[in-house]
């Protein structure tokens, strides 16, 4: 059984599994509110969550620990990590 | 100070690492970079000793029994500083342990003798009505994010677009717990069908397809049809197909196949031809200390990039590359057939309405863009590329929808911290005063 780590998505805090990345804690976070775990808003205030996957088309940043523009699915979540994004 | 080696490989993906296993029985030093923060690239996403492709694993095995192979993940090439060096920026919070530790260094420039380029591909995302919502991803998009923990179990997915992938795609949101709801393909029955009967001159990969269909059982298959729009209150609801029909779903994975990464490449100034970089029969750029492997010289998938790789990491080691050059071949030609089987079709470039956004990072849409006659007009007067992707998204959209071509690639070719380039420039100047 992997461990839960505990982090905090935009001041709440959540358990999640050791090994996922920030935009699946989005996502799961979002969950309970049933939305997508958004990540953005775009430059006309939209939100937005997840497109690539892969760490190409940047749609998927958010603050973590304080520093702007991470790319949360190419970032692991980490005990004790705050996570700042749009909703 | 900065560190030498003998060879240095971007992309831990199939290619890169195959080039590094090939390469390091000469005892030369050797670095893999790689963006993410474990090895693997795409297809070994979460680390190759966890695959189910015993080819990753053994792999991986003799990687970490090689002395002379490091391996730096979370580690993005920015740019090259001067010629045979590379400036890396590494992610402090996705290397996350390593923050702290002595001699961690944000920022580092690296040179080398030989250079191989294996960074791999991206997927082709093209434009349609409502793809900017949230639940809207590529393909090989959502399956790379299910793989990191993404929740996709007991939701409705539409995998779409074109391409093998999106069998495995499904097949992977299925083992997850996902609901796929219907798998779309473009391409017309007449290419699938010949393409299926080609599949007898690649046996495992037969028996991979025949495997992918029993695993998918029941999962509606639809070829000849793509999506048309995506529709959802501030998150997709139902994805809207050629045919007039539509699915409820809560994610719709979208890809139309795979395009090169070349920026680097092309930073580099390594030829590139129709997307790809070219290279000779020894996998070498137009630069001769410079090789190329794996997607980045033309999309053809795993067994073609391990060919490849295994060619250039010998070459770039003065070793044999035995075997390989016949494997190339071979998969060579079932790239060919990959690629005419699910071309995308004209249609495609004519979904975008007027006010579908192209450029996702500063919301420009198809009605400001068509207008325009070039990538640069449209830079100019849009601000049309000019976003964090730099290109990387809308510039396949763009040659797509308008046949433009991108300009030459900006470095940094990624988005960068300040301090990174700051503490180069500085250390630069140290060494030359």
């Amino acid at each position: 059984m992997p461990d839960l780590i505990s982090i905090s998505v935009n001041g709440a805090r959540i358990g999640v599994t050791e090994g996922v990345t920030v935009a699946a804690a989005l996502a799961l976070a979002a969950q309970a509110r049933g939305s997508v775990g958004a990540t953005r808003h775009s430059v006309t205030g939209a939100l937005r969550a997840p497109l690539c996957g892969m760490g190409v088309c940047q749609e998927c940043r958010v603050t973590v620990d304080g520093r702007a523009h991470v790319l949360s699915c190419q970032t692991l979540c980490r005990e004790g990590m705050q996570i700042e994004a749009a909703q | 100070m900065k560190l030498l080696y003998d060879i240095i490989i971007v992309g831990a993906g199939p290619a890169g690492l195959e080039a590094a296993r090939a390469a390091a029985p000469g005892g030369a030093s050797i670095c893999i970079i790689d963006d993410n923060p474990l090895a693997g690239g795409q297809i070994w996403r979460g680390g190759p000793q966890q695959q189910k492709d015993s080819r990753a694993r053994t792999l991986w095995q003799s990687l970490q029994a090689a002395r002379n192979v490091t391996i730096m993940s979370a580690t993005r090439v920015l740019y090259s500083p001067a010629p045979g060096e590379l400036l890396v920026q590494r992610d402090a919070d996705a290397a996350g342990t390593q923050r702290g530790q002595a001699g961690f260094r944000a920022a580092e420039v690296l040179r080398y003798q030989r250079l191989i380029l294996a960074t791999g591909a991206r997927e082709l995302l093209l434009p349609f009505p409502g793809w900017t919502l949230p639940g809207v991803t590529g393909a090989g998009g959502l399956q790379a994010l299910a793989k990191g923990g993404y929740p996709v179990a007991g939701r409705r997915v539409v995998v779409a677009g074109s391409g093998p992938l999106l069998l495995a795609v499904a097949n992977t949101l299925k083992a997850r717990g996902a609901h796929v709801a219907a798998i779309v393909e473009q391409a017309p029955r007449s290419a699938l069908a010949r393409f299926a009967f080609s599949l007898l001159a690649t046996p495992s990969k037969l028996l991979q397809a025949l495997q992918l269909a029993r695993d998918l059982r029941g999962v509606p298959y639809r070829h000849g049809i793509w999506v048309r729009a995506a529709h959802g209150e501030g998150r997709v609801q139902r994805a809207e197909l050629s045919d007039g029909s539509q699915i409820e779903c809560d994610y719709l994975a979208c890809g139309f196949g795979l395009l090169p990464n070349t920026e680097l490449a092309r930073s580099l100034g390594c030829t590139v031809v129709h997307g790809a970089v070219q290279v000779d029969e020894w996998q070498r750029t137009s630069n001769p200390a410079i090789y190329c492997a794996g997607e980045g010289s033309g999309v053809g998938g795993v067994d073609l990039a391990l060919a490849e790789g295994r060619i250039a990491g010998g070459m770039a080691a003065s070793l044999p590359a035995a075997g390989a050059l016949a494997a190339r071949s071979r998969w060579r030609r079932f790239a060919i057939r990959l690629a005419e089987t699910f071309a995308p079709r004209p249609e495609l470039k004519q979904l975008a309405d007027d006010d579908t956004i192209v450029c996702r990072c500063e919301d420009v849409t198809h009605g400001e863009l068509k207008a325009h006659a070039s990538w640069r007009s449209a830079k100019l007067h849009t601000r049309c590329g000019m976003g964090p992707c730099q290109g990387r998204i809308c510039g396949a959209a763009t040659a797509a929808l308008y046949g433009w071509q991108p300009d030459a690639v900006r470095t940094p070719i990624s988005p960068a911290r300040a301090g990174s380039i700051i503490a180069t420039v500085t250390e630069t100047e140290e060494t030359t005063a």
